[in-house]
């Protein structure tokens, strides 16, 4: 059997479709490197571009919260627009690729009848595009800490790489379902911006958590991006020593059951994406 | 060892639309391929289709426009599964669908390359061995930095290609691509395929171009209405296509002809056209002798609308006058769909004098060797008075299909043969 056959010979073949996408790891960095070089190539700013959202979300939010009502936020938040940025940064991260991925298969819709590779790929090279991006936020939003003088905690920047991980996890198990169902029902993703939408407000990017009533604060509690941006204000924002590993361990506990079960989806449906793309 | 075993594929497409589920659930219950829509909503693209090729072998696959060989050959891509059945393929296997199928536009050709290279199975460092290779095949030196929204299609397909065989695969599957950039590069591209049948890779090619199965490839395939007629050696295959397709050209050419058959048949109406110079079709003349059927036979005296080129061909045409008419000349014109007339002439013009027509009679053209090229042709027929004026003129009214294996080129073709001596080797004519 080769190894550009479409027919793995491993008895799950689930199992052996995961196989083969591990082995087209380098075409997905290809195609990241070609995503993020295309999409502003002929542009003036360039990368700067992929600030200009967050950093506008920024601007308005802490205008609105600081400016127009400065009682409406808690006091203990010092300096609010930091706060913001904390959660704003992976948010955005998580909603434009889950956006760009559900577009994903569609648009490349001419690749997967014509060519044979894992279709997967696509999703999550719209994935880690948004990763890319994130962590070249990333340094600004360290440098925008530093300048208000927020106490960075050494120790707690480790947690930082198994945040992201497990982000980059529950992203790629969402992507992977949200792009194989929206080949087949097409408004979801419509659907999806407004899904992402209300998800942005039940996620304490805009208040923290604590400030949310205890009768109400469970229904936060099952959002898994609760916990992401909970783990992320903790390690970047609060001083003091991390204490929410039990967050982010249960947060990736989850992760690996929605990867699991999106991949799983995705696999089911790849026999029929050439055909209704 | 068989490169490819195809064990009763079947494929159904849904023929209107796209699918709906019409709930989530039901989409992830329904056994797979089995769902959604009534009998008459789906395509059966492939019926059944069984055949092996062995390792090594380079196989046409024929067949009407719609007959499932591009579904065929995507099953054998592995792009869809089969609605049921088997397809197995074994090695390392390219396909040739559609050359450059996601180049991006913005970015340069050389990154193009890598990317395509890596989505056809390659490693990064395989790309870059061949690099040089394949830009050199595709004659891009010059290009290959610019992005590729630059480049004329032309240009994309040429890179396309050659990234899809310098793969070095062992099963190479083409799709009707070979008309890709000028004659030199389609000679290349030819000559590519020649080497790797000679490394022994296995070819399958489907395609409209059926020298190209006959001067190519060890076998042929015919599928037609997704099924497969038969396997074997391309020249029997296709002759046998070939006169398929006749029979049909046959039928269809009847049902056009009908028309203004059963119109003259009916005793016609006249349809003068506003130019007379310029007629295109119609029919015109005092009927004081009417040619009331017009039929073209073959050699078996059957009738046709199919000759083939140099069988013989006989134009029947059944004529009748009221009463005895007098200065009566019969006329046949055939002329080709352009406009150009091949042949014509009249009872006149070949020495006879005018005659006579009374009652019901027959007047038949008869052509040996009917030696015109492959074509369509229209018929004029006419019966005159020695000034010219019509009793009865059919223009352009009939149609008649010249088939030929020779593609050769011109008006006619003379009856011929070759000779060759001294240091001069041709055989096969």
């Amino acid at each position: 059997m080769g190894r550009a056959d479409g027919h793995p010979a491993a008895t799950v073949p689930l199992l052996a479709n995961f196989q083969r996408l591990v082995r087209y790891r380098a075409l997905i960095r290809s195609l990241v490197a070609r995503d993020l070089k295309a999409r502003y190539r002929g542009t003036v700013f360039g990368f700067a571009w992929s600030f200009v959202n967050p950093l506008l979300y920024l601007l308005v939010y802490s205008f609105v919260f600081t400016v127009v009502m400065p009682g409406a936020r808690p006091a203990d938040l010092q300096p609010y627009a930091a706060f913001l940025f904390c959660g704003i940064l992976p948010w955005t991260w998580f909603s434009s690729s889950l956006l760009e991925a559900s577009n994903a298969l569609v648009a490349g819709g001419n690749l997967i009848r014509k060519v044979l590779f894992p279709a997967e790929v696509l999703p999550i090279v719209s994935v880690l595009s948004g990763l890319a991006n994130f962590c070249f936020g990333l340094p600004i939003l360290v440098a925008f800490l530093v300048y208000n003088q927020v106490p960075i905690v050494p120790g707690d920047l480790l947690w930082l790489p198994a945040i992201v991980a497990v982000q980059l996890l529950l992203t790629i198990g969402l992507a992977l379902l949200a792009s194989a169902l929206t080949v087949h029902f097409r408004d979801l993703r419509d659907l999806l911006q407004n899904l992402l939408m209300l998800w942005f407000f039940a996620t304490p990017i805009l208040y923290p958590i604590s400030a949310v009533p205890v009768r109400f604060r469970w229904i936060l509690e099952l959002n898994p991006f609760t916990q992401l941006a909970v783990a992320y204000q903790e390690t970047l924002f609060r001083g003091g020593a991390f204490t929410e590993w039990e967050r982010v361990a249960a947060v990736g506990v989850v992760s690996i059951v929605i990867f699991a079960v999106g991949y799983a989806v995705f696999d089911r449906l790849r026999d029929s994406l050439p055909e209704e793309v | 060892m068989n490169a490819i075993e195809a064990r009763d594929v079947s494929k159904v497409y849904r023929a209107h639309g796209r699918s709906r589920f019409t709930t989530l659930k039901s989409a992830f219950l329904s056994p797979r391929g089995q769902r959604g829509g009534s009998p008459e909503a789906r395509f059966q693209a492939l019926k059944g289709v069984t055949f092996d090729v062995a390792a090594g072998r380079s196989v046409g696959v024929v067949g009407r426009n719609g007959s499932g060989k591009s579904t065929l050959l995507k099953m054998m891509a592995g792009i869809g599964r089969p609605t049921s059945g088997t397809v197995r393929v074994n090695g390392r296997l390219s396909a040739l669908i559609e050359l450059g199928a996601g180049f991006h536009p913005e970015i340069s050709g050389r990154e193009n390359v890598l990317i395509n290279g890596m989505m056809l199975g390659l490693t990064r460092r395989q790309v870059e061995r061949r690099f040089d290779e394949i830009v050199t095949f595709a004659e891009m030196e010059a290009f290959i930095d610019a992005p590729v929204k630059t480049y004329s299609s032309g240009m994309q397909a040429r890179l396309g290609f050659a990234v899809a065989v310098h793969i070095e695969p062992d099963v190479l599957l083409v799709d009707e691509v070979l008309a890709v950039g000028d004659e030199s590069f389609s000679h290349k591209c030819l000559d590519r395929f020649a080497e790797l049948r000679r490394q022994g890779r296995t070819i399958v090619l489907v395609t409209h171009a059926l020298d190209l199965v006959t001067r190519h490839c060890h076998e042929a395939l015919w599928l037609d209405k997704g099924q497969l007629r038969a396997q074997g050696d391309p020249q029997r295959v296709i002759d046998a296509y070939l006169t398929d397709v006749a029979k049909e050209e046959n039928v269809a050419l009847a049902a056009s002809d009908a028309a203004s058959r059963s119109d003259v048949e009916a005793g016609g109406t006249q349809r003068l056209p506003a130019n007379m110079f310029e007629a295109s079709e119609g029919r015109w003349g005092s009927r004081e002798v009417e040619i009331v059927g017009c039929d073209v036979v073959d050699a078996e005296g059957q009738p046709t609308h199919v000759i083939e080129s140099g069988a013989g061909m006989t134009v029947r045409l059944r004529v009748h006058a009221a009463g005895p008419v007098g200065d009566v000349v019969f006329g046949v014109g055939i002329f080709r769909t352009d406009g150009v007339c091949c042949y014509g002439s009249n009872t006149l013009i070949e020495g006879a004098p005018p005659g006579e027509v009374a009652g019901s009679g027959e007047v038949a053209f008869h052509v040996p060797r009917l030696d015109l090229l492959e074509g369509t042709y229209k018929l004029d027929v006419a019966a005159h008075r020695q000034n010219g004026v019509p009793y009865d003129y059919h223009r352009l009214m009939y149609t008649l299909r010249v088939t030929s294996a020779i593609k050769d080129s011109g008006v006619f073709r003379p009856a011929h043969r070759w000779t060759f001596g001294g240091g001069v080797r041709i055989s096969g004519l």
